[in-house]
């Protein structure tokens, strides 16, 4: 099953993967990282298709993504 | 090597190939555009770069991205040009890149005239651009001499890792000398690589840059350049010494062809029977003020005349050496005008007049 | 297209090999970073890092040098060009990009990056257009949009005053020297992939030693507008489009501009 890793020391809390998950499964965490952000975080991960464009569009590489089995690759990347 | 006659300009552009140094950025400007002409023709024949920037502030920057590649580059300038470059010059000192820069002077200040003049000292001897860095500065009296300190400037600036200026007023550029080049050495001394620009392989990436935010890595930076010019002093101290004995009345202190001006007026006071020395600076940046003060204060030399095509700048550097132990006067003239040697003489006497009594 | 088996074992998106692993000092949401990665794909996938030179600006990427894994100069404000073109010319084996903002290219570098595309200098400009000065705290620049407020037009930009912003693309297209200018923008996911797709011909033509390249990216700067990080994306299709359309407006092949 595909999924995201979102590395907390990177993430500022700038939201814009938010607003690019087409499965809109991403929000900003209750906590704040040791750098006092906000940082983003999967809230449903069962329902994460892979498709990379949270990754794509975060200004400071912070999100990673894996991918298992079937893979709906949206974008040649 | 035979000797050849040649514009200074010309052997300049020359004595650089034989350095080794291939690589030429230039702009024009009079009374030094013969070094580009001549650059022009020469490079295809020996195979190197060639480029005539937009300006001189292009043209002090392409020398920094030039330089960091290790390799030997130079440019040549007079006075307006230089002010120009005087930005990349610091960042080039802040970032200890060698390179080579000329600077065949004309009046001053502002776009003056074309003629010869000796009124950038200040500004190549005290730094120039913002910052707490040197240059090494030499001056030449002679087309040969030009050659000689050309060749060796890039020798110190890869010593150093610093920029190196050679100041010639206008007339090192323009007259004709017979010079002699000396032969290209056969294997020369491969460019020490070590800090240069050469790709992150097997090794981290090099940076180089002369930013430094943390006030204590700046401040360790400038500490660091500042022992260069501390080790310059000791080491590259250049100077000659025309007719100075003991007998002395007066010594003259002059450089660049204004030193044979006054060499001509020496030989004629000789004649004359008035005994005068002269102290000629080769390198004015370390400035040689023990060697001055230690000719100056030998007995029978009641005071120093410095001669300048400028109105006194490097005389400052006189009297800071002689540390109050003789009165220096002053004569120069400025705008292009050239001091005749019989003006120097009116001078000498003059100050017999007044330190006679 | 890589296979279904390498998908799996290994992870679909990695910071490439040419970025380091440091936290960029860039505010959050600015699309320097993303910018950053673009190039520094474009280098891993050609293979380049080991003969690549940067050269870093004066503006917020001043500290560019940090996040790429090669060697970098760093040039005065708006001497990227020159910097690229000095080290280039003697050294046309390895691969020399000029990275500016557009206080840096636009305003005090103007002179150079005109002469160093007409010149037609074989390096990989990446001009950042976020239509003010970032580093210094939001000042006006010389690609601030009509009516737009920075601290040094707090009344909005005044045409009468100050002029129109300038459209480096379309300027630097009108040199006859073969060169290859795009501008791209990066504020959402499909501008992204066409960005990247632009830097990355702009180094293959420094590879096939074609032509001079500037690759004008449109960048968010959400501190200096005063707007979050994804309104400053909507800003950019909303506002910047208006003046600065996007698209290829010379290819070194036909010469022809677009």
């Amino acid at each position: 099953m595909p999924g995201i890793v979102i590395d907390k020391n990177h993430c500022k809390g700038c939201e814009l993967c938010v607003r690019a998950c087409p499965m809109d499964i991403i929000s900003m965490s209750k906590d704040i990282s040791v750098k006092g952000y906000f940082y983003a975080q999967l809230h449903d991960p069962s329902r994460c298709i892979g498709c990379r464009l949270c990754a794509i569009v975060c200004p400071d590489v912070a999100i990673e993504v894996r991918t298992h089995g079937t893979t709906f690759a949206l974008v040649d990347y | 090597m035979a000797k050849v006659l040649m514009k200074g300009n010309e052997a300049i552009a020359e004595a650089a190939l034989r350095a080794g140094a291939n690589n030429y950025f230039c702009y024009p400007i009079t009374p030094q555009t013969e070094v580009a002409e001549y650059m022009a023709k020469r490079m295809p024949e020996v195979g190197g770069v060639f480029l005539q920037g937009e300006s001189e502030v292009a043209v002090g920057n392409m020398i920094f991205g030039a330089a960091a590649t290790g390799k030997r580059v130079f440019t040549t300038s007079s006075s307006p040009g230089i002010s120009l470059m005087q930005e990349s010059i610091s960042y080039m000192a802040g970032a200890q890149l060698p390179c080579v820069i000329v600077n065949i002077m004309r009046g001053g200040p502002g776009l003056g005239g074309i003629l010869p003049a000796q009124s950038d000292y200040f500004q190549a001897v005290k730094g120039g651009g913002h910052g707490d860095y040197r240059l090494l500065v030499l001056a030449p009296s002679t087309v040969q001499e030009a050659v000689d300190l050309m060749i060796l400037s890039f020798d110190l600036a890869d010593k150093y890792r610093n920029p190196v200026m050679m100041i010639g007023d206008g007339m090192i550029g323009q007259m004709m000398e017979a010079v002699e080049f000396p032969d290209k050495d056969a294997d020369p001394k491969p460019p020490d690589e070590s800090w240069a620009a050469t790709g992150a392989k097997d090794r981290k990436p090099r940076i180089i840059k002369s930013l430094f935010l943390d006030p204590v890595k700046l401040e360790e930076n400038s500490w660091l350049l500042h022992e260069k010019y501390e080790r310059m002093k000791k080491e590259e101290v250049r100077f000659e010494l025309y007719k100075v004995k003991p007998e002395n009345e007066f010594m003259i202190v002059s450089y660049g062809t204004m030193a044979r001006i006054c060499q001509t007026a020496i030989d004629e006071l000789e004649e004359e029977g008035v005994s005068i020395g002269l102290f000629r600076p080769i390198s004015l940046f370390p400035f040689p003020s023990t060697q001055i003060l230690e000719e100056a204060t030998k007995e029978n030399v009641k005071a120093l005349l410095t001669v300048e095509m400028s109105t006194a700048q490097m005389m400052e550097d006189v009297v800071m050496a002689v540390v109050g132990n003789r009165p220096v006067e002053f004569y120069g003239r400025c705008g292009g005008i050239v001091p005749t040697p019989e003006e120097v003489k009116e001078k000498i006497l003059e100050m017999q007049k007044t330190y006679s009594k | 297209m890589k296979t279904e088996e390498q998908d799996i074992q290994r992870s679909a998106f990695v910071r490439p090999d040419s970025m380091t692993d440091v936290v960029t000092h860039y505010c959050p949401g600015c699309t320097h970073g993303v910018i950053h990665r673009l190039v520094a794909e474009a280098i891993d996938d050609l293979g380049l890092r080991e003969r690549t030179v940067g050269v870093a600006p004066v503006g917020c990427s001043v500290l560019a040098y940090n996040y790429f894994n090669c060697d970098f100069l760093e040039a005065p404000h708006g001497r990227a060009p020159a910097l690229g073109t000095g080290f280039k010319r003697l050294r046309p084996d390895m691969i020399v990009f000029t990275y500016q903002g557009d206080g840096d290219l636009a305003s005090i570098g103007m002179g150079e990056i005109i002469h160093a595309a007409n010149r037609g200098e074989k390096f990989t400009a990446i001009f950042v257009n976020n239509a003010i000065y970032g580093m210094t705290g939001g000042q006006m620049a010389p690609t601030t949009l009509p009516m737009q407020i920075t601290t040094t037009c707090p009344t909005g930009r005044d045409m009468n005053e100050t002029g129109h912003p300038i459209k480096i693309s379309e300027l630097l297209s009108t040199l006859t020297t073969p060169s290859y200018i795009e501008r791209v923008s990066v504020h959402s996911p499909q501008h992204i992939l066409k960005a990247k797709k632009a830097i990355r011909q702009a180094f293959q033509n420094q590879v096939d030693d074609k032509c001079f390249s500037l690759i004008e990216v449109l960048s968010t700067c959400p501190t200096n507008w005063g707007i979050t990080p994804t309104e400053a994306t909507s800003w950019v299709e909303d506002q910047m489009f208006k003046f600065f359309p996007l698209g290829c407006f010379k290819r070194p092949d036909d010469g022809k501009v677009k």
